[in-house]
């Protein structure tokens, strides 16, 4: 057994939600470059160009590059040779209460009904899987209201297949327009059951940008998804140009025999995880 | 087109009504923030015939809830939140004579119909480029409902905010226009 103290659990916790709100990845950065080559509207060149420079700002002055900085959501990957000091959940609570008042970041957390703030960004949002080994995995991922809201889960009937898949998913981008401030990210979880297939989407917006899926036939599926996508000519920040989106990630698992569940978790272009390994 | 119109607050029914969706505007002076719960709040008051704590008459509105400033900053990031969140809301402010809504995202009918109505504008700030918006504030304080915290009401001074039009006085919208622009047949 290996023992982790709660107070890293904590400090890490603390210092990834400070850090994830003010440094963009640099694979997001490099696809927001790309996307500036590649794009053909000057609206959406310039506004491109004002999000590195947003994402440039951030870094140095070290402020929030989105003022919307989230529900914290926290994949945990806990190995099951890991003895822990105190209450898990506690301590990765306590490291979002703590990063997201020292980092001066927006407490974004209501009750659903009388949208009373929390005050202190909690509670968060856990993904806990046990794995082998002695370590312990987080990921802090701060999600956005904007992108999560036009986020669309659909029990499709079996015999909708890839096309009724492809449609959905597509329809979904187009609606959403300008709202999930693109360039988006697009998220899908196919198969697992109701709630599965939606933590199937949002897993998937953790890896990296600008690498392919590891299963060459959902390679081709994302490649297909995203071209059908830029189609759509929404663009940059819903104002009109070839780049809505500058991937499409896709996750599955098999599904119950009579079901062909769909989730599509839209990720804004202020696409934010830390990870972390304790 | 790289020409920019420079507003100042309060606006003229004159000023609105000679933007065009795709302008490009930069808006100098007072701006209050609001956003869902202040909405609700301020139509609450409208119906009983209550005093607002904001004037509503030639004033923008900015739909954002900014983070809380560090020390020596005036304020946090401040970029603009969806806006069809206050769309129940918009109309009956357009009719009191709010003059400019600033956000991102689309609005609907409604709102688009209010605007050709009463003379408003809604103008676009870049969603999510927090950090560059808040260079444009140079003040800001509390107002109204100091208890929401973020969705408080505010009055922002801004310098130069730099927005696009996206719905005019004609009923003209830009993210239709764009879209289509761009579109690619079986997309």
């Amino acid at each position: 057994m290996r023992e982790i103290p709660t107070q890293a659990i904590v400090d890490a916790v603390r210092d990834a939600a400070i850090r994830a709100n003010i440094e963009l990845g640099a694979d997001v950065v490099e696809a927001l470059q790309r996307a500036a080559e590649y794009e053909e509207s000057d609206v959406g060149k310039d506004i491109l160009a004002k999000l590195l420079e947003n994402a440039g700002i951030a870094r140095d002055e070290k402020i929030p590059i989105c003022q919307d900085t989230g529900v914290a959501v926290l994949f945990v990957e806990l190995g099951q040779s890991v003895s822990l000091t105190g209450d898990l959940i506690q301590a990765l609570e306590e490291g979002i209460r703590e990063g997201y008042q020292e980092g001066f970041l927006r407490k974004s957390v209501c009750d659903p009904f009388t949208r009373e703030n929390t005050g202190d960004n909690t509670p968060i949002i856990v993904h806990l899987n046990l794995v082998p080994g002695d370590r312990l995995r987080i990921w802090v991922v701060p999600k956005g209201g904007g992108s999560e809201n036009m986020s669309r889960l659909f029990m499709l009937p079996p015999a909708a297949g890839w096309p009724g898949i492809k449609e959905k998913i597509v329809q979904t981008v187009a609606d959403a327009g300008p709202n999930p401030c693109p360039p988006t990210i697009i998220g899908v979880g196919i198969g697992g059951n109701f709630e599965q297939s939606a933590i199937l989407a949002k897993k998937s917006l953790l890896r990296t940008l600008g690498t392919p899926n590891p299963d060459a036939r959902l390679a081709r599926m994302e490649e297909e998804l995203l071209t059908a996508i830029n189609r759509t000519g929404v663009g940059p920040q819903g104002l009109g140009g070839r780049v809505t989106s500058l991937a499409v990630h896709i996750l599955t698992m098999p599904c119950h025999i009579a079901s062909l569940p769909l989730a599509v978790n839209i990720q804004c272009h202020a696409s934010r995880h830390v990870e972390i390994v304790l | 087109m790289d020409t920019e119109c420079h507003l100042t607050t309060p606006l003229s029914v004159g000023d609105v009504e000679s933007l065009r969706a795709g302008d490009r505007v930069t808006i100098t002076g007072i701006v209050y923030t609001a956003r869902d719960a202040a909405h609700r709040r301020l139509l609450e008051l409208i119906d009983a015939g209550t005093e607002l704590p904001i004037p509503i008459e030639g004033q923008v509105i900015y739909y954002v809830g900014p983070s809380p400033a560090p020390p020596g900053r005036v304020i946090g990031s401040a970029g603009p939140t969806t806006s069809y969140r206050m769309d129940p809301f918009a109309p009956r402010l357009l009719e009191l004579g709010l003059r400019g809504m600033i956000g991102k995202g689309k609005r609907s009918k409604e709102v688009i119909e209010a605007m050709v109505r009463y003379k408003g504008v809604y103008m676009a700030a870049i969603g999510g480029a927090g950090a560059l918006m808040a260079k444009a504030v140079k003040a800001a304080r509390v107002v109204a409902y100091e208890e929401l915290g973020p969705e408080a009401i505010r009055e922002l001074k801004v310098e130069r905010l730099p927005v696009v039009v996206v719905n005019d006085t004609l009923g003209n919208d830009l993210y239709q226009e764009g879209q289509e622009k761009y579109r690619m047949a079986d997309g």
